[in-house]
C-alpha cells in the first residue's frame, strides 16, 4: 500500500467540500438578492409613503389636492372586484380541477385541454382584457362595471386555480381513494367527503395565489374600463327597503388601487407620488396579507387531516 | 323538502332580477384626454362636493381618440379633448347619429424646456425647433451646433410625448407643418415625469410638454422661449403670453364635448354649467391658463342655445383664437 491513494482521495473530498460551499453561497445570495431588492422597494415606499398612511387616507375620496386625496373608492372597489372574481373563480376552477383528476377518462382530448390550461396560465393579461372588451362589456352588456372586471380577474386566474386543484388532489395517496370505493362509497361521495376535504388545503393556497395576483393586475382593468376619477361608493349591497338585497352594485363603475396608483404616478406634483407610494404600500400589504393568510390556512386544515 | 329549495331558489332569482332593474341612478359620465383630465377632475370633485353626491360623476382616461371612440357609440355624456374633433370621428358620430357642443374650456401652452445647466440657449426660433424635430433630423441633427453654429459641440438629446398624445400632435403640426410628422429617435413616454427626470439628468437634454409639468418643477427645467416668427421678439410661456395670444405657435385651446342629447338631461345640463362657471379659478389652480372671461360667456351661451357641431373642419388649426373659434359656423 501506498499513500499516494489516501492523500487523492483527501484532496478529492476537500475539493468537493470546496464546491458545496462555493454552492452554498451562490444559492445564498441569489436568495439575498431576491429578498434584499423587495425589502429595500418596500421600505422606501413606506418611508415615504408613511406620512401619508393616516385613517383619513383610507376614508376619503381621489381629489386634485394631494394632501385631502384618499383611497376610498379605489380600496372598497379592489375588495368587490376580488369578492366578483373569488365567488366566480373558486367554484369554476375547483370543479374543472376536480373533473379533470378525478372524472375525465385518460384520452387525447382530455390531454389536449390539459395542455392548454397550462398554456393560458401563461398567456399575456391584456389578451383576456381585450377578450372580456368584447365579450362581457359589449356582447353580454354588463358594461364598465364591477362585474366586468371581476369575471375578467376570474377568468384570468382559472388556469392558476385549476393546475393548483390538480396538483392537491394528486396529493392524495391513491389507497384513500381504493379504501372509499370498497366500503362502496359512489365517485361523488369518495370526491366530496374525503379527497377534496384533505386537499383543500393545497387548492385553498393555489385559490390566494390566484387572487393575489389579480388584485395587482391593472392592464385588463383598464381595458375594460375602469375609471381614474370616482368620487363615490358602489350601491350598498344590502337596502332598507324590500328586497333589502341589492345587486346594483354589480353594475356599477369602479376603480381600483394599482389605477389609482397609476394616475398618481403620472401627475405633475411632487406631492402625489407621496400618496403612490403610501396606496403602493396598501396594495403590498393586502397582498401579503392573502399570502399569509393561505399558509395559516394550509397548515391549519394539514394539521386536521390524520391518516 | 325539494319543494322548499325550488322556492328559496326561485326566491334568490327574484331578489336578483329585482336589485339589477333598479331604476338608474343620476350619473354624468365623462372620458377623454389625459391633458383636459386635471381640470375635469379638479371640477367633478367640486361639483360632488356642491351636490353633496346627489349626481354621481365618472371621469377616466382614454386618451382624445379614444374617448372619442367611446363619445361616438353613446357610452358617455362628455369627452375632453386636447384638439379638436377629426374628419373620421366626425363621420363616426354621424353615422351613429350622435350630436354634440364642441366647448373651448382652457388654454394650454406646449412648453420647450431644458436643463438648467444649458447656458446657450436663451430663446429658439420656430425654424431651429423644426430643424430638430423634423422626421430628416433623425440620425443627422445629433449635436447642438448641427442646429445652431453658434451653439456648442454638445449632445442633443431629445424627449417628448408618445405618438397617441394629441400634445404631440399639435407640436408637430405647429413646428414641423404636418400633424404627427417627427423624428422617431427620442426618449417618448406617455408619462410627462419621464420626460421631467429625463431633462434634469442631462445637460444637452431638451424636451417640450404641457406648461402644467414645467410650472411644478420650474427649479428643475428651465422653460426656453420661442421666437414665432423671424424678426420678432421671443416670448417666454406665461399665463400672461398665452392669454394675450403673443406666445405662438405652441398654445393651444383645449376642449370638452358634449352629448347634444346627454344635455337635456339635467344633471348633465347643471355639470357642463357648474364647468363654465368654475373654470376660471379651477383652470387657474390646476396650472392650466383660463380663457377670456367673454370666451366663457360665449360658451355657455351655446349650451343654453345647444349650438351643435365644431368650428374646425375635422382638422387642427394653428394659432386660431377663441373668441374666432366660438364665432364660426357649426359642422357636425
Amino acid at each position: 500500500m501506498t499513500p499516494a491513494p489516501t492523500a487523492d482521495l483527501r484532496k478529492l473530498i476537500a475539493r468537493h467540500r470546496l464546491w458545496e460551499r462555493v454552492f452554498t453561497i451562490v444559492g445564498l445570495i441569489a436568495l439575498l438578492i431576491g429578498l434584499l431588492v423587495l425589502l429595500g422597494l418596500f421600505t422606501q415606499l413606506a418611508v415615504t409613503g408613511a406620512p401619508r398612511l393616516t385613517p383619513e387616507f383610507f376614508t376619503s375620496f381621489p381629489s386634485r389636492i394631494a394632501e385631502k386625496a384618499g383611497i376610498l373608492s379605489a380600496w372598497v372597489g379592489s375588495l368587490l372586484v376580488m369578492l366578483v372574481t373569488a365567488c366566480s373563480a373558486i367554484p369554476l376552477g375547483v370543479a374543472a380541477g376536480v373533473y379533470l383528476e378525478e372524472y375525465a377518462p385518460k384520452n387525447w382530448l382530455t390531454a389536449i385541454i390539459e395542455i392548454n390550461v397550462m398554456n393560458l396560465a401563461g398567456v399575456p393579461s391584456i389578451i383576456y382584457g381585450l377578450l372580456a372588451l368584447g365579450l362581457f362589456v359589449y356582447q353580454f352588456g354588463f358594461g364598465q362595471s364591477i362585474l366586468s372586471a371581476g369575471l375578467t380577474l376570474a377568468l384570468l386566474i382559472l388556469p392558476i386555480v385549476i393546475v393548483a386543484t390538480r396538483e392537491a388532489l394528486r396529493a392524495v395517496p391513491g389507497i384513500i381513494r381504493e379504501a372509499a370505493y370498497a366500503l362502496g362509497a359512489t365517485r361523488w361521495q369518495m370526491v366530496s367527503h374525503h379527497v377534496v376535504p384533505y386537499s383543500a388545503g393545497g387548492i385553498l393556497t393555489g385559490v390566494i395565489i390566484g387572487l393575489s395576483r389579480a388584485i395587482g393586475e391593472t392592464a385588463p382593468i383598464i381595458t375594460i374600463g375602469a375609471l381614474t376619477f370616482i368620487a363615490f361608493l358602489p350601491t350598498p349591497p344590502v337596502t332598507g327597503e324590500f328586497p333589502f338585497l341589492s345587486f346594483q352594485w354589480l353594475k356599477d363603475p369602479f376603480t381600483v388601487l394599482p389605477i389609482q396608483m397609476f394616475n398618481w404616478t403620472s401627475r405633475p406634483e411632487e406631492a402625489f407620488q407621496l400618496n403612490a407610494a403610501a396606496a403602493g404600500v396598501v396594495l403590498l400589504v393586502m397582498t401579503l396579507a392573502m399570502n399569509a393568510l393561505a399558509i395559516w390556512l394550509r397548515y391549519r386544515i394539514r394539521r386536521k387531516i390524520k391518516w | 323538502m325539494q319543494l322548499s329549495k325550488t322556492m328559496i331558489s326561485m326566491f334568490a332569482a327574484l331578489l336578483l332580477v329585482a336589485g339589477i332593474a333598479r331604476a338608474e341612478e343620476k350619473i354624468v359620465k365623462i372620458d377623454g384626454s389625459s391633458t383636459v383630465y386635471p381640470i375635469t377632475e379638479a371640477v367633478a370633485e367640486e361639483f360632488q362636493t356642491a351636490k353633496r353626491g346627489a349626481i354621481r360623476v365618472t371621469v377616466g382616461i382614454s386618451g382624445t381618440g379614444g374617448g372619442f371612440k367611446k363619445f361616438c357609440r353613446g357610452e358617455i355624456d362628455l369627452t375632453g379633448a386636447s384638439r379638436p374633433i377629426l374628419k373620421k370621428e366626425m363621420d363616426a358620430c354621424r353615422e351613429a347619429g350622435i350630436q354634440y357642443v364642441e366647448l373651448p374650456v382652457a388654454y394650454d401652452a406646449l412648453t420647450v424646456v431644458v436643463n438648467p445647466k444649458n447656458d446657450w440657449l436663451k430663446s429658439i426660433t420656430v425654424d431651429e425647433l423644426k430643424k430638430i424635430w423634423e422626421p430628416g433630423a433623425q440620425q443627422n441633427v445629433t449635436k447642438w451646433n448641427q442646429v445652431n453654429p453658434a451653439w456648442p459641440d454638445q449632445a442633443l438629446k431629445l424627449f417628448g410625448p408618445g405618438a397617441d398624445s394629441g400634445t404631440f400632435d399639435y407640436f408637430t403640426e405647429a413646428v414641423v407643418g404636418k400633424a404627427k410628422s417627427s423624428r422617431g429617435d427620442y426618449t417618448a413616454s406617455e408619462d410627462d415625469n419621464v420626460l421631467v427626470k429625463g431633462v434634469t439628468m442631462d445637460k444637452g437634454a431638451l424636451g417640450y410638454f404641457g406648461y402644467a409639468y414645467y410650472a411644478e418643477n420650474s427649479q428643475k427645467l428651465r422653460a426656453v422661449p420661442v421666437v414665432p416668427a423671424a424678426g420678432k421678439p421671443a416670448v417666454a410661456p406665461s399665463p400672461e403670453t398665452v392669454k394675450n395670444g403673443s406666445y405662438q405657435p405652441l398654445s393651444r385651446p383645449v376642449f370638452i364635448y358634449v352629448n347634444a342629447k346627454s344635455l337635456d338631461k339635467p344633471e348633465v345640463r347643471e355639470f357642463v354649467d357648474f364647468y363654465l362657471n368654475q373654470a376660471p379659478q379651477l383652470v387657474a389652480a390646476v396650472k392650466y391658463v383660463a380663457l377670456p372671461e367673454q370666451a366663457y360667456q360665449l360658451a355657455k351661451e351655446h349650451v343654453a342655445k345647444k349650438k351643435l357641431g365644431t368650428g374646425f373642419g375635422g382638422e387642427s388649426e394653428v394659432g386660431v383664437s377663441v373668441e374666432e373659434l366660438l364665432q364660426r359656423e357649426g359642422k357636425l
